[in-house]
């Protein structure tokens, strides 16, 4: 693996690159034990405000605050616009692949994707069959991965369209930042956040049962307090201005879905819920989950209540699935994909099987239903016995696995304690799609590895997160 | 409003105000255990103490004998006593973190600010300075709760609800010491104490704040009939039964009338302020100060359940 591409200094590490320039300038002109200060500041704010995440398996650390870099990820306006076309070009090919598997099924019979890598998939769900949904919207809100390698080159690493998380922490890192430092933001013109609730409600709203009277009752349906993202979960329906419910706080009668309030059972027209579709219906899939509502999928299909996302778009986000979106966006736009791909091997095939096992330490190696950075292999950072284990269960159940070359993710000049140093990012924005089409806030999650050649920027991992700045013009 | 949010913030104020209660309680029994034992009799004001919480059961089953420090302990910090100073806070703050949209940043930040803290004091304070100051410490803090709620919550549900449990709470920790206490508060000539009661009657109203207030209502010496007027009758006393039970009555009414309909709940709690508004103290006396008191917390916990079956699930 070469050097990696540095977002404020590029390949050769020389030219600091434009959109970096006022910040380099800045960081010459301010002493390091202020940075220092700055970050200790940022943090007693996170915890005073409660921006906690929660990781599972570990008792005493039921809450956590995620390292905050105060060294922000700087892009163009340009590049923006090149990354926001190529966006809205793969999730406006995600909602329409979505809507075919569960209708006509036309990718199927063009032999684009195998028919049994849907079927056979613990993310398909029959249930939605022929089920229609308003405008034909599956994925309402998407976080999609971004990676980069060089200047021009960005790779979609997951499509994420469940129910992505993080988009609190773009928000109040921004908030963060602007508290403290006033001076490094009046010296950049930088393209707001802050309308992302706005943004995120009207799509909500566009998106109502079609029988839906004039304002319709919009929810946000959380697992609850001892769910890792509940306080993205507050976070949000405060700023949405809509009711946080728990499961228990809805229950569904003659098909239509109503929320106990004070004043008696009120109606929900729209639930923008942040509770997987495994658990949202004790009748219809898990039994044994009580963060549902008994009778939900009965009203949904009915079409009295809107679910975003849809139920079953898991499909997209299997990492097998995903590596046909290439082939995908052709098929439904007749487009080249703007957003590449990262090169896939499906360890179902019996070819790409055998390349994978021969190359195993130069490899990233996913679940295919996988995600948080749980259960993967890093070839070039395992241990030989890491490796052999590996192994092993890789060939016990190959249709399980992918595998896929270890990429450079970019740099971004960070906090570290010897000073600043140079630590890989990865990028993810937040698409919203609405009645109206696409709209992505300019700006997203920057996640950044705070450990040394790391590649692994999950927060369940020692992950970190920065503000990211899109300038303008 | 969601009735799980709505029963949050009622239970959120009930805690909070229940731990000061506590911390009050502490505070008096200190006091008046440091007295030599001339000035206060021989009886134990550590297992009154107990008494007051209202958590006998749970402490005798640990404890034989009721002492200062295990007392203290049991009150303040224990785990095993669910309605330790400790766990209040704790659940006040677990129920904050569940209607976090139906705080306003300040109250969020107070009763967060206040849990963050606890772990300051660790185990428990390790010396008498370090309880007082504990004790102060948890005064401030439901002031700094309850002023925050006051100071800028929206005057709409949320608020009444959370009023309510301040309220609640209030009445039936005042209604405890009396339940309590009502021996050393009888007429002249029904009692045994004799005037060795001073620091008890004193202590008494220590624990409800009234210390100051009772000599400015009676302009008088503390005489054990005024300090259950005091602290049952007079309104303008924000402590007293009468009072707490003005603002129950204040803030169902404005649930009531803002929902357009009234239920069992504002119907009983206006029955029980009428009583009281029609009592005098002769009359209480008369008919038994502990029945009394006794009544009213057997209807003060009758008002709990209505509101409960008729807003909060």
């Amino acid at each position: 693996m070469g050097l990696a591409f540095d977002e404020m200094r590029g390949h050769d590490g020389k030219a600091v690159r434009p959109a970096y320039g006022e910040l380099d300038r800045w960081l010459k002109e301010v002493p390091a034990d202020v940075l220092d200060y700055r970050r200790r500041e940022a943090e007693l704010i996170f915890r005073r405000i409660g921006i906690t995440f929660a990781v599972y398996g570990e008792a005493d650390a039921t809450e956590r605050l995620i390292p905050f870099d105060v060294i922000p990820r700087i892009m163009s306006g340009g590049e923006w616009r090149q990354l926001e076309k190529g966006l809205t070009q793969r999730v406006n090919a995600l909602n329409m692949f979505i809507k075919d598997i569960y209708s006509g099924r036309e990718v199927l019979r063009a032999g684009v994707v195998p028919e049994d890598m849907i079927f056979r998939n613990p993310a398909f769900r029959p249930e939605m069959n022929g089920q229609s949904v308003p405008h034909d919207i599956y994925v309402h809100i998407a976080g999609i991965d971004i990676i980069r390698v060089d200047a021009d080159t960005f790779y979609v690493l997951e499509d994420n369209a469940r129910t992505p998380s993080g988009v609190s922490y773009m928000l109040e890192n921004r908030e963060i930042m602007m508290r403290l430092f006033p001076e490094l933001f009046s010296r950049h013109r930088i393209a707001p956040v802050e309308n992302y609730p706005d943004e995120l409600l009207a799509s909500l709203k566009s998106v109502a049962p079609l029988s839906t009277p004039k304002e319709p009752n919009v929810v946000l349906l959380t697992p609850g307090v001892y769910n890792s993202a509940y306080y993205e979960h507050s976070f949000l329906a405060d700023k949405l201005g809509v009711e946080l419910v728990e499961g228990r706080d809805l229950f569904v009668k003659d098909e239509v879905v109503y929320m106990r309030t004070t004043q008696g059972p009120q109606r929900v027209d729209v639930i923008y819920r942040r509770v997987d579709d495994d658990f949202i219906d004790p009748l219809a899939f898990r039994p044994d989950s009580i963060l549902g509502v008994p009778g939900l999928m009965s009203a949904y299909t009915a079409g009295n209540v809107t679910l975003a996302n849809a139920v079953g778009t898991g499909i997209a986000d299997d990492k097998a699935i995903y590596s046909f979106m290439p082939e995908i966006v052709k098929f439904y736009l007749g487009e080249e994909p703007l957003l590449k791909n990262v090169p896939t091997w499906r360890c179902r095939e019996a070819e790409h099987l055998t390349y994978v096992l021969d190359h195993l330490p130069e490899l990233v190696v996913k679940e295919v239903h996988g995600s948080g950075g749980y259960g993967m292999l890093i070839g070039p950072s395992a241990s030989k016995i890491a490796i052999e284990q590996f192994r092993a269960k890789l060939k016990a159940a190959p249709d399980n696995f992918i595998a896929q070359p270890t990429l450079a993710l970019s740099t971004s000049p960070t906090c570290v304690e010897s000073g600043v140093a140079p630590r890989h990012v990865d990028l993810r924005p937040f698409v919203l799609t609405g009645r109206k089409g696409v709209r992505i806030v300019p700006g997203g999650l920057t996640r950044v590895a705070l450990k040394e050649g790391s590649l692994v920027v999950n927060s369940s991992q020692g992950g970190g997160t920065k503000d990211t700045w899109v300038l303008d013009g | 409003m969601l009735s799980r949010t709505a029963d949050n913030l009622f239970w959120l104020s009930r805690y909070v105000e229940r731990a000061e209660y506590l911390a009050r309680i502490l505070d008096a029994t200190q006091r008046l255990s440091a007295l030599p034992l001339a000035y206060v009799g021989t009886g134990n004001e550590w297992e009154s103490a107990v008494l007051t919480a209202g958590c006998a059961g749970p402490f005798f089953k640990q404890y034989e004998t009721a002492t200062e420090e295990n007392v203290t302990d049991f009150l303040a910090f224990s785990p095993a006593n669910p309605s330790s100073i400790r766990n209040c806070f704790e659940m006040a703050r677990g129920n904050a973190r569940a209607v976090r949209t139906a705080l306003t940043g300040e109250m969020w930040d107070a009763i967060n600010g206040t849990w963050l803290e606890l772990k300051r004091f660790g185990n428990g304070p390790s010396s008498r300075e370090e309880t007082s100051r504990f004790l102060r410490w948890v005064q401030e803090s439901s002031l700094r709760y309850d002023g925050s709620a006051y100071r800028t919550m929206l005057r709409s549900d949320a608020y009444w609800f959370s009023r309510l449990g301040v309220y609640m709470e209030r009445a039936d920790n005042t209604a405890r010491i009396l339940d309590v206490k009502y021996h050393l508060l009888l007429p002249e000539h029904e009692r045994v104490g004799g005037p060795l009661d001073y620091f008890q009657w004193a202590a008494i109203l220590r624990s409800v704040s009234a210390l100051t207030a009772y000599h400015w209502v009676y302009r008088e010496s503390l005489k054990p009939w005024l300090v259950a007027d005091l602290l049952i009758l007079k309104e303008e006393m924000p402590r007293s039964l009468a009072s707490c039970y003005e603002a129950i009555v204040r803030n169902l009414d404005a649930i009531g009338s803002t929902y357009g309909r009234q239920g069992a709940a504002q119907r009983h709690a206006r029955g029980i302020r009428t009583r009281l508004q029609n009592s005098k103290m002769d009359g209480i006396f008369q008919r038994g100060l502990h029945e009394f008191i006794g009544e009213f917390i057997t209807e003060n916990n009758r008002l709990g359940v209505n509101i409960t079956e008729q807003f909060l699930q």
